[in-house]
């Protein structure tokens, strides 16, 4: 028993902290697709050039190399503790997120807790501190500024995104992510509507909504806000260096990673797929492919938010507050309603 | 009212959104402009401005006549000529030294299209190496050898 807990730690955190170089050359390459180059080919393992696969291999050793240079001024604690507590939300929220069915008796998560959802929710709120630490303890102006922005920005959207999980959890009727899974698999996707097609325009919305609120939070394109090289040089990341910089690169990706996987547990149906999975299949062949398509829909979703990273133009802040606060909440909230006022004269299901 | 149309405008949004990524989905399956260097070689184009040389007639004479119009068209001022007499009968003067400091030179072709003669050229040799200062100041023989 437990040591299949441990086995299922190990595999997650092995599939965040390998799927971030993964992600990371997926990222330069599309991105140099899409401009018409060709992006890192040179990078070479034992001679094998594999299209500059091993590039981020490269970019971690060379990380792993430079100067951790602390600056003098900075308040040593904090300084120390953002990279950290920006990286372990997302991987704590891993936890509870399904990544396949069951084989045998075990089933492919690592704690079935009963509030799922709204422990991923609390967990996840705890990276904004990161950032914000991360700006203030860096003493610099340009640190300090990036944080605020950031933090006003993960707060503003993470009420959307709370509004489109709450539409999810009134599909599925629980907040149990095993149980949010059976749902979806027993009626249908909860981006259709989640087994009542008349929703399916209010579940696309939802899904939309909470998609743009996660490109928010995790603060890529076109949100990354914090980051601004005209004004804000790096951001709040601007004083960190060397491994400590990397944490917090490997912080977004995870975190990528994490939003994505939980736009497909609470939209896309999870590990399920119909005609290729089973829930009542339990064998090991059974799991493996139910984390495969699993892992199929959260590297599709991935590479859609690359996709649109090199398509969109970012926002400037002011319109990313409006859009926040004037578009995605007013239309979450309404979208909310819509569906309760439905599901309640549909009556208990 | 301002703020209703941008609140319109968000959403109407969307499709162009998809229609941005339609545009970069076929970017991203387009042919690739990057050149791999060292493996392969840009190949400039027909008229291409790169170093110079100085031509050769049909009996292997020169055949510049140390005019002095490509130096006085010259921008630059990087074309040095020293005239002298000629040894064949069918002209005056030919220079004992056609000197171009390759680094002043900008390679606006002035010089080629100066010459009255068809003597000057600039040829689409592009990637020119030197190791010292010295070796950027082409000679008339450097300049014939080409």
């Amino acid at each position: 028993m437990n040591a299949w807990v441990l086995a299922k730690i190990g595999f997650v955190l092995l599939l965040i902290l390998q799927g971030v170089p993964i992600l990371i050359w997926l990222e330069r390459k599309i991105s140099a697709f899409i401009q018409g180059r060709l992006g890192p080919n040179r990078t070479a393992l034992f001679g094998i050039r594999a299209a500059g696969f091993f590039q981020p291999v490269a970019d971690a050793i060379k990380l792993f190399f430079k100067e951790d240079i602390t600056p003098s001024m900075v308040d040593r604690f904090l300084y120390f503790a953002a990279p950290i507590l920006v990286f372990v939300p997302p991987v704590l929220a891993f936890c509870v997120i399904p990544f396949g069915n069951q084989i045998g008796d075990e089933h492919l998560q690592i704690a079935n807790l009963p509030i799922g959802i709204l422990f991923v929710m609390s967990v996840l709120s705890v990276g904004v501190y990161g950032i914000a630490f991360g700006g203030w303890a860096s003493h610099s102006k340009y640190s300090l500024l990036g944080g605020l922005r950031s933090s006003a920005q993960m707060i503003s959207y993470e009420l959307s995104l709370g509004l489109s999980i709450m539409l999810a959890i009134m599909l599925s009727g629980t907040v149990d992510m095993r149980g949010i899974i059976r749902h979806q698999v027993e009626h249908g996707w909860n981006i259709i509507g989640g087994g009542n097609l008349a929703l399916a325009p209010f579940g696309i919305l939802g899904a939309i909504l909470f998609y743009a609120a996660s490109l928010a939070e995790n603060n890529r394109l076109p949100f990354d806000l914090p980051e601004c090289e005209a004004e804000l040089v790096a951001g709040y990341h601007t004083e960190y260096s060397s491994m400590k910089y990397a944490m917090f690169m490997l912080a977004e990706y995870a975190a990528m990673i994490t939003m994505s996987a939980l736009l497909t547990t609470l939209f896309l149906g999870g590990w399920h797929f119909p005609g290729i999975t089973d829930i009542n299949d339990h064998s090991l062949l059974g799991g493996l492919i139910s984390h495969a398509v699993f892992a199929a829909k959260v590297g599709t979703i991935l590479m859609v938010s690359m996709w649109i990273r090199w398509t969109l133009p970012r926002y400037r802040y002011d319109q990313l507050m409006n859009l926040g606060w004037k578009a995605l909440v007013p239309a979450a909230l309404a979208n909310l309603a819509v569906v309760a006022v439905i599901e309640v004269l549909r009556g208990p299901t | 009212m301002a703020k209703r149309s941008l609140r319109v405008a968000v959403w109407l949004l969307l499709p162009a959104v998809v229609k941005g990524m339609l545009v970069t989905l076929r970017r991203f399956f387009a042919r690739k402009t990057t050149l791999r260097y060292p493996e392969e070689r840009h190949v400039p184009r027909k008229g291409y401005r790169g170093e110079h040389r100085l031509k050769k007639d049909d009996q292997g004479r020169m055949k510049c006549v140390a005019c002095f119009m490509c130096q006085t068209a010259c921008p630059a001022e990087c074309i040095t000529i020293v005239a002298g007499p000629s040894p064949w009968a069918d002209r005056d003067k030919i220079p004992v030294k056609f000197d171009i400091d390759m680094l002043k030179c900008i390679y606006c072709g002035m010089c080629e299209e100066a010459c009255p003669c068809d003597a000057i050229e600039l040829t689409p040799t592009y990637n020119i190496v030197a190791t010292s200062r010295a070796e950027k100041l082409y000679d008339i023989n450097k300049l014939l050898s080409r």
